[in-house]
């Protein structure tokens, strides 16, 4: 035990030198951290994936660019192009304005115009790279059973088939209720796609590091599929308990006051998923950044200073790590068993009056 | 704010990537593990349940297997006190028939024993009569000089014969 705290140690103190080495650098190149704009570049998206600066020198991966214009077509070419020249083709990443970071389109007037865009950012790329190993990890678990062997399975797989019967036991089952089988199938999706997102979250090097699950366009779809399947999957029940609901006659006619609040609900539930998933995973990322900048920011109160608020920010990066992989299964855990709620409620039967 | 408004790309690589990832996954991956996991599940319940019954089974089979050693021990002493039984009556019956035989052939002995003895008797009395004869001849060739004596010698002689005869 006492080799594993040596070797933290050393760890630490080799991370806090390199940082303060690398912020007194930043220092002295005289560019005073924006920490506001350190934290949303790096949870936003991005057309290159930015590893790294070395001197003045950027390192990153270029990831494809495919717009459609619709003066000039499809128009396809690597983000590295933008290197060159800042304007590649018409199109220009612009730096101001409604659509700051994004792909525009200039015409000869100068005129900024939106194309369609569906690059391969950052989001997307890591999106790509999480369902491709998502579909390899489940498919292969399902691949390794053989016709009418019941032998129990070994390692990662066993792991696998722990975890998966575990949400559908005991998050799934219990929610839903008694024909949960049907959904049995999505909800385990859900669960793992989001939980898997959020896992590469949080590794900082590539392929890992992008704020997939705390972009609202991800948690958008995955609300608006859980909100089709809720209300696809609703009884006679459910809608007459919305739109006829036991209260009190006055409060549902003439003036339909409790059947708008209920309709109302239908919408807020999903909206709840979308904006818990996404606020959730955004806040990680940046107590994260946030933490880190900490280092940068201390630059400027000396080197005293610098050098024990980088310990302070590495044990705390350290710290909200650890609670970040707990969120990671948390949220998806809430996701998922919210989803389940929600179409348990759906799936309503009718009470009889006693 | 950028942050809270879907981006168009994003969302259209989601819907496709998702929309995938939800096919392949509820079609080729988590049914056929559920699937297998609960009938995997359900083998080894029946296992469970059909060795509890072995198990009884087997219980049983012992148990009567036991009650059937059990009877044959007590056949198995039946047959031998029966046995102990049979052999004493035959060595009785052995005993009383050759006693009866024996003391068949003691009384006929006794029998011939008598006869013998009669027969001796008989023949004792004769030669002793002939002896007597042979005797008084040579008495009477002695002393037949007294006649009347002699006649009641004989006499006398005779009624002691009839007498120890009788």
């Amino acid at each position: 035990m006492s080799r594993f705290y040596k070797i933290l140690f050393l760890i630490l103190v080799g991370v806090v030198t390199l940082q303060t080495t690398y912020a007194s650098e930043a220092q002295a190149a005289g560019e005073p951290l924006n920490v506001r704009e350190f934290i949303l570049e790096h949870i936003s998206d991005s057309y290159e994936w930015h590893i790294t600066k070395i001197g003045e020198k950027h390192i990153s991966i270029p990831l494809p660019i495919i717009v459609y214009s619709q003066t000039s077509g499809w128009h396809v070419f690597m983000s590295s192009a933008f290197h060159h020249a800042p304007v590649h083709n018409g199109f220009t990443i612009a730096h101001e304005g409604a659509s700051k970071g994004k792909i525009v389109e200039i015409d000869a007037a100068g005129k900024q115009t939106k194309p369609f865009d569906i690059s391969i950012t950052k989001n997307v790329f890591s999106l790509l790279f999480s369902s491709t190993i998502l579909i390899i990890i489940i498919l292969s678990v399902a691949r390794s059973y053989k016709k009418g062997s019941y032998k129990p399975q070994k390692g990662f797989i066993a792991f696998m088939e722990m975890f998966i019967m575990n949400v559908n036991n005991d998050i799934i089952k219990p929610c839903i209720g008694k024909d949960y089988k049907r959904y049995a199938p999505y909800l385990l999706t859900v669960f793992f796609f989001i939980f898997i997102n959020n896992i590469l979250g949080l590794i900082p090097i590539f392929p890992g590091g992008a704020n997939v699950t705390g972009n609202i366009a991800i948690t958008f779809v995955l609300a608006i599929c859980t909100f089709l399947i809720v209300n696809f999957s609703g009884t006679k029940e459910y809608w007459r308990e919305i739109l006829w609901p036991d209260v009190p006659l006055w409060l549902k006619a003439p003036v339909p006051l409790m059947p708008v609040i209920e309709l109302v609900g239908i919408f807020t539930k999903p909206f709840a998923l979308m904006i818990r998933l996404f606020a959730n995973m955004l806040a990680g990322h940046s107590i994260v950044l946030g933490l880190t900048a900490l280092v940068f920011v201390t630059v400027s109160l000396g080197p005293v200073m610098n050098t024990s608020m980088t310990v302070v920010s590495v044990v705390f990066s350290v710290f909200i790590a650890f609670v970040e992989l707990l969120v990671a299964y948390i949220q998806a855990y809430i996701f998922t068993m919210l989803s389940a709620v929600f179409i348990g409620l759906a799936r309503v039967e009718p009470h009889h009056k006693h | 704010m950028s942050l809270l408004t879907p981006d168009s790309g994003l969302l259209f690589w989601m819907l496709l990537s998702f929309g995938i990832v939800v096919f392949v996954l509820t079609k080729f991956g988590f049914p056929v593990i559920i699937k297998m996991v609960e009938e995997r599940k359900a083998y080894i319940e029946e296992s469970l349940l059909m060795a509890e019954k072995a198990r009884i089974e087997l219980q049983q089979v012992k148990a009567e297997g036991e009650q059937i050693i059990a009877t044959a021990r007590n056949e198995h002493k039946a047959i031998i006190a029966e046995a102990a039984e049979l052999k004493d009556k035959l060595v009785k019956d052995a005993r009383v028939q050759a006693q009866v035989e024996a003391d068949k052939v003691i009384a006929e002995s006794r029998r011939l024993i008598e006869f013998e003895k009669e027969e001796a008797l008989r023949s004792i009395r004769k030669q002793v009569a002939e002896i007597s004869v042979s005797i008084s001849e040579k008495v009477l060739r002695t002393k037949l000089a007294e006649k009347g004596e002699q006649q009641a010698m004989i006499e006398r002689l005779l009624d002691e014969i009839n007498v120890s005869k009788s």
